[in-house]
């Protein structure tokens, strides 16, 4: 988007309604806000219609922040309780039909490429577990195996929240959900190795507890995707009501399940390494100089 | 301020950007000999498209595998096979979402497979073009012609256009665009046509210049906004309709579902104009008429030579549209025929029920006859079916050796 987008028309100044004036004076586009200015600046995302306390909301805030350049930024998304807050941001986000929000993000990222050459437009899929690892697997799978230059991220509640707390392939084994009624009889779906298996070229797993991380990722992800391939982050995002999480207490479940199951993770592949070093100058990734071996 | 045109400027293939009225009725044409499918690739090489995504099923892999090859040769911009028809309807509305113009085609099974994006295409306000060379859906599987899925598509909110022989469907892919694409209806278009009858014969077609090509997709140009964050950073959805259990929720989806069909009315005008009329018509005086729509038509028209040679009169009426469906012009057209004769590709005679509901003293409608799974339909079955209307005996088919 030209910034220019982002100003009044001369003299439509105090006609503009105040949401739209502080989203134009005080809003994140051509700006390089943090998570740690939280509170200091109009954001992308604020009212949503989520249960109080859900932690996928926290989530979904924080990477709208980390988005690298909100003003080129179309999120793609399906059913589920996330596209509830999503499609509330001021940003564009698109809804297909439940689980082929990969499919949709493949269409999308190329029509845009097509139409805007190399000026970056970064396509984000935020969909939840049932839409990705079950309904929306094969087309998640394909886009990754064609390498689709977008970001797919999971919002990992573990149940499918939206519909009332059914079993997913991303529940633990042993949980009694609905359709489970004798507790899940497979393991979680690894998803990380298939995406690893696929071709991703950047792999994360997080929990919201940490927005610095949560920040980390979702750039380097977006970024990556932009030229290099496809890129998954895959976040626990508790359902505090289908698993009876106390409001107070849902941090402290992220915890505990970061300790358990969801340990931070990161893999980025030597050719995304290269270009982050390259491109955006990330220090951890420029090659090391070679120590030099004397042999005597 | 005028949009600067593009108009009389020249695409990376050296091809004339024109305008559409003047390539389509101006423009010399050069009789071709094709088969359907590389009449679809003719007209694609001349649509200015942006995106092709394809998956084989019979009877239209071989069209959609010629368009791969013009993607080669750098008249498309992206084209690939995606993974399933559903997976291929999701991409073709991603890539329309973005503002690109977008084709495809599916067959039988794909479109079922697809369907659950077709009503999406039309809510989401798509011009995308899906062709549909139908062919049966039924268990055992079958490839034959068999036009069922058009009853299911005829709900959807796209338009849905049957194409009877090549010459239309050239003319109709190209046309399809200029309507689908027009802001006031700015819809999906099903184009139609009886698989391997018009996909795997070869007919003369009149072709447009090589050198002449569509004028590219304004995405601007839709009345919704194009998903490429070229917009005012506006919160589009305060409150997601879909959490909302009350009248403006219900107002809001019932206000939309109506002006997804206002805007297939409003089609009309552009799709008179372009297809010159919604329906033919030939000696629309009889008493007695065959009123149908794709090949249907041009076995009708056999009938018709046969039962001239015995001296019994019959009219044709040939449904171009079927979405917008025709209604006044069909009960202008039949209001003074005694017998209406609707021959089908299909098993459940969707197009005898449509025009039921459209005529008065629907009783002068005779459901048949209906063949289907792949069955062709020999001229002399519709002579019979004529006959047994009027009273006259013939000698039954099943007694010829
Ligand atoms: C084709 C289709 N099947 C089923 C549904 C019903 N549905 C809506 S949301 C949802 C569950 C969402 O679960 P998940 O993807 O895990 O996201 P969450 O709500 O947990 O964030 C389902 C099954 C639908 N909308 N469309
Ligand atoms: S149902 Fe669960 S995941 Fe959905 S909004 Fe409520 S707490 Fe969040």
């Amino acid at each position: 988007m030209s910034l220019d987008y982002v100003k009044f028309t001369p003299g439509f100044e105090q006609f503009m309604p105040k949401e739209y004036r502080d989203m134009v004076e005080h809003g994140p586009f051509g700006k390089k806000t943090t998570v740690s200015q939280m509170g200091s600046f109009k954001e992308i995302l604020e009212e949503h219609p989520m249960c109080a306390g859900c932690a996928m909301t926290l989530f979904i805030r924080l990477a709208i922040i980390a988005f690298p350049n909100p003003e080129d930024t179309i999120t793609v998304g399906t059913a589920g309780c996330g596209r509830l807050a999503i499609s509330q941001a001021a940003i564009p986000f698109v809804y297909g039909n439940y689980g082929d929000q990969n499919g949709v993000a493949s269409g999308l990222s190329r029509g845009l490429r097509l139409r805007f050459g190399d000026k970056p437009k970064d396509v984000v899929v935020i969909a939840g577990d049932g839409g990705t690892a079950d309904i929306g697997f094969q087309q998640v799978l394909h886009s990754w195996f064609r390498k689709e230059r977008f970001t797919t991220i999971m919002l990992d509640n573990e149940v499918y929240g939206n519909t009332g707390g059914q079993e997913s392939g991303m529940t633990t084994r042993g949980a009694v959900l609905k359709m489970a009624p004798l507790g899940k009889k497979f393991e979680k779906m690894d998803m990380v190795t298939m995406a690893k298996v696929a071709g991703c070229s950047y792999i994360a797993t997080v929990v919201p507890n940490n927005p610095r991380r949560v920040e980390s990722v979702i750039k380097k992800a977006v970024l990556i995707a932009r030229d290099i391939g496809p890129t998954y982050i895959q976040a626990y995002t508790s359902c505090n009501i289908e698993y009876a999480i106390p409001t107070d207490k849902v941090m402290e479940d992220a915890k505990t399940v970061e300790d358990d199951r969801y340990k931070f993770t990161e893999y980025v592949s030597d050719e995304a390494k290269a270009y982050l070093a390259e491109r955006y100058g990330y220090k951890e990734f420029v090659p090391k100089a070679p120590v030099a071996v004397t042999t005597a | 301020m005028e949009p600067i045109s593009v108009i009389g400027t020249k695409n990376k293939k050296g091809q004339v950007f024109t305008d559409p009225r003047v390539m389509m009725r101006d423009a010399p044409r050069t009789p071709s000999f094709y088969t359907g499918s590389e009449v679809i690739k003719e007209a694609i090489r001349r649509a200015s498209i942006d995106v092709m995504i394809a998956y084989p099923i019979t009877p239209q892999s071989e069209a959609a595998a010629l368009i791969g090859e013009l993607f080669a040769e750098g008249y498309i911009g992206d084209y690939f096979r995606g993974e399933s028809e559903f997976a291929v309807m999701s991409q073709c509305a991603g890539a329309a979402f973005g503002g690109a113009r977008v084709f495809t085609t599916t067959a039988g099974p794909g479109t079922m497979r697809a369907m659950e994006n077709f009503p999406m295409w039309a809510g989401a306000r798509l011009p995308i073009q899906c062709i549909v060379t139908c062919r049966g859906i039924n268990s055992p599987l079958s490839i034959q012609p068999d036009t069922i899925e058009i009853s299911y598509l005829m709900q959807t909110g796209m338009l849905v256009w049957h194409a009877e022989t090549a010459q239309d469907f050239y003319d109709w892919i190209l046309m399809g665009y200029m309507v689908s694409e027009e802001p006031e209806v700015h819809l999906p278009l099903a184009l139609c046509c009886d698989g391997f009858f018009v996909t795997h014969t070869k007919d003369v077609v009149d072709l447009t210049p090589t050198d002449m090509c569509l004028p590219p997709y304004d995405p601007y140009r839709s009345p919704v906004p194009c998903m490429d964050m070229e917009c005012p950073p506006v919160r589009m959805m305060r409150d997601p309709f879909i959490m909302k259990s009350n009248y403006i929720s219900y107002a809001t989806h019932a206000s939309w579902q109506q002006e997804v069909w206002a805007a297939a009315e409003r089609s009309r005008k552009h799709t008179i104009a372009w297809l010159n009329g919604l329906i033919e018509t030939e000696n629309s005086d009889a008493d007695i008429l065959i009123v149908t729509s794709g090949t249907a038509v041009s076995q009708g028209r056999e009938a018709i030579r046969l039962l001239a040679d015995e001296g019994i009169r019959v009219g044709l009426v040939k449904i171009k549209t079927l979405r917008p469906w025709p209604e006044e012009e069909i009960r202008e057209a039949t209001k003074h025929a005694t017998h209406i004769i609707v021959p089908e590709f299909n098993v459940i005679g969707w197009m005898a029920k449509e025009i039921k509901a459209t005529i008065p003293r629907s009783e002068r409608v005779v459901a048949g006859p209906r063949v289907c799974g792949g069955m062709t339909m020999p001229p002399e079955i519709i002579v019979e079916e004529i006959k047994r209307a009027l009273g006259i005996r013939s000698t039954t088919l099943a007694a010829r050796g």
